[in-house]
């Protein structure tokens, strides 16, 4: 028997709720989970239209999850781009889903670009968080084999 | 960190990811500046502060790591190999690329075997870039602080 079925969350530090909306949902078209809100705490989790799983917590750093020196400290390797790859988002077509966000103004680090493993590209979300967009070469197979 | 702080490392970052993508132009101090919408001393002094190494340093550094993947990876020549990730002078391609890795491109060229191709790029590209900060213990040789 596995430990595990899946992935259901995955967690993503953000310096400001309204404006990851804005980002993750405004332009990546992402869709909001959930967003429950009580007091000074807000659970607000987004993902893919249509998908289940898995779920990304946008968090604010701050207190009382942690004291301000080190929310201090979040926020500064955020901004300056030291939280590696925050995720890896797949689609079946990453030329023209680079072209339609650029147009939307997505920031962009890489544009997309056939490697061997398949087409790739890369941005950043607007508090410095790197987001890859991948369509694989395995995935492009799959897609094959089950037509 | 105030929000000025957090707003001026997202400035720098833009400007570093503007290196990252386009090592191969003459990049100059006055352009990145004015991505990062400061002036030229502030920008040089502001991005050694946040990042540890001046902006020349972290352009040379892309620059040799995009030319270290060339020779791995391709049969072109050393002198094509130079002007295809930026340098101007086949003198200070060598000389830089000695003094960052260790050896000569020829004799890295002759060392190293291509990278195993299922890794994505974004991480070969971030993991195999030669250190800066005198920490690497790669057998490629021992890596110059800047002075």
């Amino acid at each position: 028997m596995k430990n595990f079925n899946s992935i259901t969350h995955a967690h993503v530090w953000v310096l400001d709720h309204q404006e990851a909306l804005d980002f993750y949902v405004g332009k990546l078209e992402l869709e909001v989970k959930a967003d429950y809100t009580r007091g000074g705490f807000r659970w607000l989790t987004v993902g893919v239209a249509g998908e289940p799983l898995p779920e990304i917590v946008l968090d604010v750093p701050g207190p009382p999850v942690m004291d301000e020196k080190t929310a201090e400290q979040v926020r500064e390797l955020v901004t300056k781009g030291a939280t590696g790859v925050v995720m890896v988002l797949r689609t079946d077509d990453c030329f023209a889903t680079y072209e339609r966000l650029r147009a939307k103004g997505v920031e962009f680090t890489q544009e997309a670009t056939d490697h061997g493993y398949g087409i790739d590209c890369g941005l950043r979300d607007p508090f410095g968080n790197q987001i890859r967009i991948l369509q694989p070469r395995v995935w492009q197979s799959d897609q094959a084999a089950n037509r | 960190m105030s929000r000025a702080a957090e707003e001026s490392n997202r400035r720098l970052l833009r400007a570093r990811d503007a290196m990252d993508r386009g090592y191969a132009e003459p990049l100059d101090i006055p352009t990145l500046a004015r991505i990062a919408c400061v002036s030229e001393a502030h920008f040089i002094r502001t991005f050694r502060a946040t990042f540890g190494e001046t902006p020349h340093r972290y352009l040379q550094r892309r620059r040799v790591e995009r030319s270290m993947f060339l020779l791995r990876e391709s049969d072109r020549s050393v002198t094509d190999i130079c002007f295809d990730v930026g340098f101007t002078s086949l003198g200070t391609f060598s000389r830089t690329f000695r003094e960052i890795v260790g050896q000569s491109p020829r004799a890295y060229r002759r060392s190293s075997a291509p990278a195993p191709g299922a890794v994505p790029t974004c991480f070969t590209m971030a993991w195999e870039r030669p250190s800066s900060f005198g920490e690497d213990s790669r057998p490629s040789g021992p890596v110059k602080s800047p002075s």
